[in-house]
C-alpha cells in the first residue's frame, strides 16, 4: 500500500478545541442543565393543578357520597340533609337532549364538509364558520338561546326549561362533533370509496354502509369527548335551564344540573350547601374522568 | 497525533494513520441486534465507503461514529469507537463535543429554517468561531462548491436553493466547524445524477483536508469517490425474527471490486443480489 | 348462441341493473339533507350575532361609545359603563397568558425533548390532558375554598413588599383578580401544552439531527432551530389560549369578586365581561338587558378577532416544516 499523499489537516486554530470529555462546568453545559431544571419544574408546576383538585374532589366530595346523597332532593337553606339525586338526573336529561340535537347534526354537517362539498367556497365558509364557533364563549352561547328559545316562550309558552338548556350546549357540541367527524372521514382511504362506486354503490350507500362505518372510532372518541365537555358546562345553563330544587318535571320545565348545582351552592354561606356542591363535583368529575378514559379505550380498541 | 492507543485488528490497515477504530462493536436497537462484531481501521485522511445492501447496518454503524444514535431511544452499542485516543462510548465523554469534531451530512438535505448565511454562521458560532464570520461563509460555501448559486441570495432562506444545492449547503454547514471527521448517510440518494456528479467532486476537493466516511447505495460511486470500502452484509440469525449485520470485507476500493476476498463479495458487487 | 349454463351470470338474477328512480331520490335527498346540516352552523352564528346586536341596539343608541370607557354600572339610575368589565377581561387575560406560555411550552418540551423516559412523558401528558377536562364550575369551586385561601398568605406578602405600587396597594380580602388569574392559568395552560406538543412533535427529525449533528446540545438546538420550526403552531395556540381565556366564565366568577368599582389593584375585586353576564342576566330586565347584550357584543368581537388572528397566524408564518 502506498503511503497517503501529504494531508493538509483540518485547521482549528479559529476554533476552541477542547478534549472529548464532559466538562459540566462548561457554559453550555451549565446552561443545559438550568433549562433542563426549569422545564421540569414548569412541567411539575403543571400536572400540580390536577392532582390538587382531584385530590380535593376525591376527598372532599367522595366522603359524602351515600345512596341518600345521590337519590334525595337538596334541602332548603339552612336545614341539614339531602342530597344531589335531581341535579344527577337533570345533567343526564339536558345532557342528553343536546346530544339528540347535536350528533346528528354535527354528524351530517361533517359529512357534507368531506364527502359532497368538494371543497368548494361553501365549505370552506362553513369549515371557518365552525372554528368561530368552536370559539364562541359559552356564555354567549346561553344568551342567544336565552334570547331566542327564554325570552320568545317558543316552547309551549314555557321560558326557562332544560330544553333550552338542551339546545345552548348542543350550540357548543356542534362544532367538535362536525371536526370530528369530517377529520375523521378524511382518514378513510380513497380507495375504500373507489372500491364501492366499483360494485356500483350509489354515494348514499357508500356514505352510510363504507364510508361512515370505517370512520366510527375517531368519531365515537370525539363525539364521547363532546359530550364530557358538556356534560360539565356551567355558563349556558344559568339562565337556560336555570335550577329546580325539585324532580324533574318534563323536559319544557326548569331543571337543576349538578354544574349549576355547584355554582349556586358554592357561592351560598351554608356549609351544608357547599357540602352538596363538593359532591357534586365528585360525581360530576368521576363522569367525565369515565368519559375520557371510555374515548381512550374506543381509539386504543380500534388500533389492536 | 501519535496512533499508540489504535490496537491493529486487521492486517490490511495495520501501516495506515487510523482516524478512528471500531473495536467489537456492537449496536442494539432494544432487543435486537442491528449489526454485530464489527473490528475496523479507518485511515485518516482518505475517503472511506460503506456498502452492503439494505438492512446491513452500514447506516447504523456510520451514525454511531459521532453518536447520533444517541437521539434513537433504546439503541445501545457495545464495544469500542476510539477517535483520538478516546473511546467515543465512554460515560466521560460527552456527545456534544464529538459532533463538533466529528461532522455530518445527512440523506435528505436538512437546512435551518434560517438565511443561506445563517445556515453557516449558526454551526460556527456554537463552536466558538472567532474570526471572520462573513470569510468563513465564503470559504465554506466554496469548498462545497455552491458558492455561484448563493453569493447573491444569502439572506434568503435555505429553502430557496434546489435539492441538490441544499444538499450542497448542508455539506458546506458541515465543513464550515472545520470538524476532522465528515460522516455522510447516503448523501445523493435523493438528488438527481448531475447534483450527484458535483457532490462527487466535492468530496474529491474535500478529502484533502478531511477524512470522509460515506454510505452509499451505489457501488459506482464507492469507486469514483473512495479509497478503502467496507463491505456489509445481513444474515438471519438461527432463532431470530430478524437480520443481523456484519462486516464481510474492508479492503483498498479497488482489490474489493476487482479482487475480493470473499465470495459474498463478489456476489455483491456483480450485481448478484443485493 | 349458447345458453349460459350457469344461471347466477344470467342477466335476469340482478333485478337492479337500472336504478330505480327511489334510489336516485334518496341519493339526492341525503346530499340535500346534509347539505342542510352543514349550513346549521352558518344559521347559528348568525343567530347568534343578530340576537346579540339586536338586543344591544337599545343600549348602543344610548350609551354610545362612552360604554367603552366609563366604569359607573347604576340600575337606579339606569347608567351603564362597561370600562371596569372591558379592563378586567383584557387584563386578566393577558396577565393569565403571560404566566401560562413559559409554563406551557416549557412543559411541552419538557415532554417532547427526549429528556425523561417516554412512560413519564405519556403521563405527564395524559395528566395536562385530563386537566382539560375538568370543569371550569369544579374549577371555581376549589379555587374558592383551596386556592385562595391557599394563596392568601403570598398575596399578603406581595402587598407587603409592592404596597407602595397602585397594582398591588390593597389588602387581599378573598375574591380578586389575582385569584381569578391564577385560575385561568390552569384552564389555558392544557391547551398551549397540547398546542405546543403537537408543534414540536411535527418538527422533522433530519431537522434535530441536523442541528445535533454540528454540534448543538440540546438546549441550543431547542432555542435555534427546533422552537423556531415550531412558533408560528405555538402562537397561533397560543391565540387559541387568549380567546377561551377572555370567554372564560364561571371559575372566574366564581373566585373574582364581581366589583362594581374600579381598582387598579390586582389584589382588589375585579370584573370581566363574561362575569357580569353570568351574575346579572337571569335576573335583569329593561336597558339592563340591553347593556348586558352590548358588553357580550364586545366579547365576541374581541373572542372573534383573537380567533380569526390565531387562524390567520398559522396559515401565514407556516413555514415550510
Amino acid at each position: 500500500m502506498a503511503n497517503p499523499a501529504p494531508i493538509t489537516y483540518a485547521t482549528s486554530a479559529l476554533f476552541d478545541r477542547r478534549p472529548l470529555h464532559f466538562d459540566p462546568s462548561l457554559r453550555r453545559n451549565r446552561f443545559n442543565l438550568l433549562f433542563t431544571t426549569i422545564a421540569g419544574v414548569f412541567a411539575a408546576i403543571a400536572v400540580l393543578p390536577l392532582v390538587l383538585v382531584l385530590v380535593h374532589v376525591l376527598v372532599q366530595g367522595g366522603r359524602l357520597i351515600s345512596f341518600g346523597m345521590l337519590s334525595q332532593l337538596p334541602p332548603p337553606p339552612g336545614l341539614d340533609g339531602g342530597g344531589i339525586g335531581n341535579a344527577i338526573l337533570g345533567t343526564i336529561l339536558v345532557t342528553l337532549i343536546a346530544s339528540l340535537i347535536a350528533i346528528p347534526v354535527g354528524v351530517g354537517g361533517g359529512v357534507y364538509l368531506s364527502e359532497y362539498s368538494s371543497r368548494g367556497w361553501f365549505a370552506q365558509f362553513v369549515g371557518f364558520g365552525n372554528d368561530v364557533l368552536a370559539g364562541v364563549p359559552s356564555i354567549i352561547a346561553g344568551v342567544f338561546v336565552y334570547g331566542v328559545v327564554v325570552t320568545t316562550r317558543i316552547f309551549f309558552d314555557q321560558s326557562y326549561s332544560a330544553m333550552a338548556g338542551g339546545i345552548a350546549l348542543a350550540v357548543l357540541m356542534l362544532p367538535t362533533v362536525i371536526k370530528t367527524t369530517d377529520e375523521g372521514l378524511k382518514l378513510v382511504p380513497q380507495e375504500l370509496r373507489w372500491g364501492a362506486y366499483g360494485v356500483g354503490a350509489s354515494k348514499f350507500v357508500t356514505v352510510t354502509r363504507i364510508t361512515l362505518p370505517s370512520a366510527f372510532t375517531p368519531i365515537a372518541t370525539g363525539v364521547v369527548l363532546a359530550i364530557a365537555r358538556a356534560a360539565g358546562e356551567t355558563a349556558p345553563l344559568i339562565f337556560t335551564a336555570l335550577f329546580s330544587p325539585f324532580w324533574p318535571e318534563g323536559v319544557f320545565s326548569p331543571i337543576a344540573t349538578m354544574s349549576v348545582l355547584i355554582f349556586n351552592f358554592a357561592i351560598m354561606p351554608y356549609e351544608v350547601q357547599n357540602a352538596l356542591a363538593w359532591a357534586a363535583s365528585f360525581v360530576l368529575v368521576m363522569m367525565i374522568l369515565g368519559a375520557n378514559l371510555l374515548a381512550r379505550w374506543i381509539s386504543r380498541m380500534a388500533k389492536v | 497525533m501519535t496512533s499508540s492507543l489504535y490496537q491493529s485488528s486487521a492486517a490490511n490497515t495495520a501501516t495506515v494513520d487510523a482516524c478512528m477504530s471500531l473495536q467489537n462493536v456492537t449496536i442494539s436497537y432494544g432487543k435486537f441486534e442491528a449489526v454485530k462484531n464489527v473490528f475496523m481501521d479507518i485511515p485518516r485522511g482518505r475517503v472511506t465507503a460503506f456498502i452492503g445492501p439494505s438492512g446491513c447496518g452500514k447506516s447504523t454503524v456510520l451514525r454511531a461514529l459521532n453518536r447520533m444514535n444517541d437521539l434513537i431511544p433504546g439503541c445501545k452499542l457495545k464495544g469500542r469507537v476510539v477517535f483520538d485516543g478516546h473511546d467515543l462510548y465512554d460515560p466521560r465523554v460527552d456527545p456534544v463535543e464529538v459532533r463538533r469534531r466529528i461532522g455530518m451530512v445527512f440523506q435528505k438535505p436538512n437546512p435551518f429554517p434560517k438565511s443561506i448565511y445563517e445556515n453557516i454562521a449558526f454551526g460556527a458560532r456554537i463552536n466558538g468561531f472567532k474570526g471572520d464570520m462573513d470569510e468563513l461563509v465564503e470559504r465554506s460555501l466554496r469548498k462545497a462548491a455552491v458558492w455561484d448559486e448563493c453569493k447573491d441570495k444569502l439572506r434568503e432562506s435555505g429553502f430557496a436553493l434546489s435539492g441538490g444545492q441544499q444538499q450542497r449547503l448542508c455539506i458546506a454547514r458541515a465543513i464550515a466547524t472545520e470538524p476532522e471527521v465528515i460522516l455522510m448517510d447516503e448523501p445523493c440518494s435523493a438528488l438527481d445524477p448531475i447534483s450527484t456528479l458535483k457532490i462527487e467532486e466535492t468530496m474529491h476537493e474535500l478529502k484533502r483536508s478531511y477524512t470522509i466516511i460515506i454510505v452509499t447505495h451505489n457501488m459506482q460511486q464507492a469507486v469514483r469517490v473512495a479509497d478503502q470500502t467496507a463491505f456489509f452484509n445481513a444474515e438471519a440469525v438461527e432463532g431470530g425474527t430478524g437480520k443481523v449485520g456484519y462486516l464481510v470485507e474492508f479492503n483498498d476500493t479497488e482489490r474489493i471490486f476487482n479482487a475480493p476476498g470473499q465470495q459474498a463479495t463478489q456476489d455483491y458487487v456483480s450485481g448478484r443480489f443485493g | 348462441m349458447p345458453t349460459d349454463p350457469n344461471p347466477a351470470l344470467n342477466a335476469d338474477a340482478f333485478t337492479l341493473r337500472r336504478r330505480p328512480p327511489a334510489e336516485k331520490v334518496v341519493d339526492l335527498g341525503f346530499r340535500q339533507l346534509t347539505l342542510l346540516l352543514a349550513s346549521t352552523v352558518a344559521i347559528v352564528l348568525l343567530g347568534i350575532f343578530l340576537t346579540v346586536f339586536q338586543g344591544a341596539r337599545e343600549a348602543i343608541a344610548t350609551f354610545g361609545l362612552n360604554f367603552l370607557t366609563t366604569s359607573n354600572w347604576d340600575p337606579v339610575n339606569e347608567q351603564y359603563g362597561a370600562f371596569i368589565a372591558i379592563y378586567g377581561t383584557l387584563v386578566s387575560s393577558l396577565l393569565a397568558l403571560l404566566i401560562a406560555v413559559p409554563l406551557g411550552v416549557g412543559t411541552a418540551i419538557f415532554i417532547t425533548e427526549d429528556l425523561i423516559p417516554t412512560a413519564l412523558r405519556d403521563a405527564i401528558g395524559l395528566m395536562v390532558e385530563l386537566l382539560a377536562a375538568i370543569p371550569s364550575v369544579v374549577l371555581g369551586l376549589w379555587a374558592i375554598f383551596v386556592m385562595e385561601p391557599a394563596i392568601r398568605p403570598a398575596l399578603n406578602l406581595l402587598h407587603s413588599l409592592l404596597g407602595w405600587s397602585p397594582f398591588f396597594n390593597t389588602v387581599p380580602q378573598g375574591p380578586g383578580m389575582a385569584p381569578a388569574i391564577l385560575i385561568l392559568v390552569v384552564m389555558v395552560l392544557p391547551i398551549i401544552t397540547a398546542i405546543s406538543r403537537d408543534a414540536l412533535n411535527q418538527v422533522p427529525i433530519e431537522l434535530r439531527q441536523g442541528a445535533y449533528g454540528v454540534g448543538t446540545t440540546r438546549w441550543g438546538a431547542i432555542f435555534s432551530v427546533i422552537l423556531p420550526a415550531a412558533i408560528s403552531a405555538i402562537t397561533g395556540g397560543v391565540m387559541l389560549a387568549l380567546g377561551r381565556a377572555m370567554g372564560e366564565t364561571m371559575a372566574v366568577t366564581m373566585i373574582i369578586g364581581n366589583a362594581l368599582n374600579f381598582d387598579l389593584s390586582l389584589l382588589a375585586p375585579g370584573n370581566t365581561i363574561a362575569s357580569m353576564l353570568a351574575n346579572q342576566f337571569g335576573e335583569a330586565d329593561g336597558i339592563q338587558v340591553s347593556a348586558l347584550m352590548y358588553a357580550a357584543l364586545i366579547l365576541m368581537v374581541l373572542t372573534f378577532s383573537v380567533n380569526v388572528a390565531a387562524q390567520w397566524i398559522v396559515r401565514r408564518l407556516s413555514l415550510r416544516y
